[in-house]
């Protein structure tokens, strides 16, 4: 294990950002107000070389979340025992503060899809990501969270909403949830709800980080609007209105700003940062 | 009406297979292109990747065309692992199977090249020998033994192929002359370095790695090429930081 013991062993409420490997230099000469650090679990399993060499220099001065992104927990069938092991490895080596995970699928029939797949809400689907989650928090040897999911439709199927369902997974396995914030925005329009009723049906007091990202604006066959959940760009007006809203009733959280595809520099993910402080500032402890 | 996520998978990848039933808008009437949105970030984000893992193959074939490549690609191999740094290992054998690109024969192995540099990249680290490590009498240097560095490989082709991938990425680099290249890569720092390797280099490097002395190497290497040089090749192993060990067994007096 890495000798980060100096350094908080939690997340704490204050901004952080996806980590991506050309903010290195910046990261290191002027983080404020980011405080710490989000990884794809994937992108560090590798053997070697600068991910890791990197990795290990941050992590002795932020807290690190590592977020999978390839569990496939919402799988229908078995879970990947080798990449179990492989996350195992990683934060047994990385003691990371936290590590989160999806409730999604994105392997099927040994074909990894390289997306968050979308799952009914049922009691089977229910019992067997309990299973799952079970699985992984004995392997890996610590609580997970389980972030929501956006949505671009419904299962006729589905028999359960979908705060119940993670208010349930909760309740069954002791993990943790990660709220995605934009997802829940991005959700709301696409199948029209209310995202403030999503929040107040959510178990805030499992909530142990929260995620902002921005998304693109698009269609259906109806001209009903279609938000994609594309971590391409700013987080929208509505989105930190949203924010307020959790920040409101849950009390100060870790949030961070995802900001994965037309990554922009340093300064502009910054002043995301900024932005997610300065509604941190407005609530009180 | 329940969907399977067998159902779901043969869809996504399949543009031309119908909308699974059971997948509603928000008016509970069918998905249709909101079913779009799942199809299209699995082939754009695995085109991505594919774009990233090759660019020189990329710069080869142009945009449009390897976009149309590794549309079929992904569809015939998706990924089987969620670690995308390594997505592509089966895209040289497909690329040398596919008919319409046989007059451009040495695509496969630049695609080779590039996978290397890849597991180059994300190779296990290790220590190099220090600079010195085969400063000895030359009997000793014969009989010494040398072990490699994980992130260092070996690339054997029939193509230039080490002058058409440093055409394509360093400027005025010379043009390819056609005729068959050996390319050692050696990651000195983070960085893997692809070389150009003497003629003989690459059998010379392979016996040593079936565990036979530096001198023993070198008589079947010059048995077969007489011009290898052996000053050269060592040269680049050491300055690429690609030896890690020098064990010297000697005979007991």
């Amino acid at each position: 294990m890495l000798d980060n013991t100096t350094r908080s062993d939690r997340l704490p409420a204050a901004p952080g950002v996806g980590y991506k490997p050309q903010h290195f230099a910046q990261i290191l000469e002027h983080a404020h107000p980011v405080a710490w650090l989000e990884i794809h679990a994937e992108n560090y399993m590798g053997d070697g070389g600068r991910p890791l060499a990197q990795l290990r220099h941050l992590s002795e001065q932020f807290p690190i979340s590592v977020h999978g992104v390839g569990l496939s927990i919402g799988g229908e069938g078995p879970l990947d025992t080798d990449h179990l092991a492989r996350l195992k490895h990683l934060v047994g080596w990385l003691n990371p503060a936290s590590f989160s995970e999806h409730l999604a699928w994105s392997t099927h029939d040994s074909h990894f899809l390289n997306d968050l797949l979308p799952l009914p809400y049922t009691d089977a689907t229910l019992s067997r990501i309990c299973d799952h989650i079970d699985l992984v928090q004995e392997s890996v040897g610590r609580q997970m969270l389980l972030e929501n999911p956006s949505s671009y439709l419904a299962f006729e199927e589905s028999t359960w909403s979908e705060p119940d369902f993670l208010r349930e997974i909760a309740r069954r396995t002791g993990c943790g949830l990660l709220l995605d914030v934009n997802n829940v925005f991005v959700s709301a329009t696409n199948l029209d709800f209310s995202p403030q009723g999503y929040i107040d049906a959510y178990p805030l007091d499992k909530v142990g980080e929260i995620h902002l990202g921005g998304h693109d604006e698009d269609e259906d066959d109806h001209g009903h609007a279609l938000l994609i959940d594309s971590h391409g760009r700013e987080v929208v007006d509505p989105v930190w209105a949203l924010l307020d809203y959790v920040l409101e009733r849950s009390g100060p959280k870790p949030v961070l700003i995802e900001w994965d595809t037309d990554v922009p520099d340093w300064p502009v993910l910054r002043a995301e940062a900024e932005r997610a402080q300065a509604a941190l500032d407005r609530v009180p402890a | 009406m329940s969907v399977s996520q067998t159902t779901f998978h043969t869809a996504l990848l399949d543009p031309s297979a119908a909308i699974p039933d059971g997948l509603l808008d928000s008016a509970a009437q069918p998905a249709g292109r909101r079913f779009s949105v799942y199809r299209n970030n699995v082939a754009v984000s695995l085109t991505e990747a594919m774009h990233q893992a090759f660019p020189v193959i990329t710069k080869l074939l142009g945009q449009k065309n390897m976009d149309g490549l590794s549309g079929i690609f992904l569809r015939k191999h998706p990924p089987s692992s969620p670690l995308m740094m390594f997505y592509g290992e089966k895209f040289p054998d497909f690329l040398g199977g596919m008919e319409q690109l046989s007059h451009l024969g040495y695509l496969a192995d630049v695609a080779r090249l590039e996978l290397a540099l890849r597991r180059s990249y994300h190779a296990a680290d290790s220590e190099a020998a220090p600079a010195d490590a085969l400063a000895l009498p030359p009997e000793d240097i014969m009989q010494a033994k040398l072990g490699f560095a994980p992130s260092m490989h070996i690339l054997r082709s029939g193509w230039p192929v080490f002058s058409i991938w440093r055409f394509n990425t360093e400027e005025d680099a010379a043009k390819p002359q056609p005729g068959p290249e050996d390319t050692l890569i050696t990651r000195p720092d983070y960085d893997p370095v692809p070389h150009l390797l003497p003629v003989g280099g690459a059998d010379w490097i392979a016996a040593i790695q079936t565990g036979q002395t530096i001198g023993g190497a070198f008589e079947e290497t010059a048995a077969q090429f007489p011009e290898f040089d052996l000053g050269a090749t060592l040269a680049l192993l050491l300055q690429g930081g690609a030896i890690t060990s020098v064990t010297i067994e000697r005979l007991a007096t």
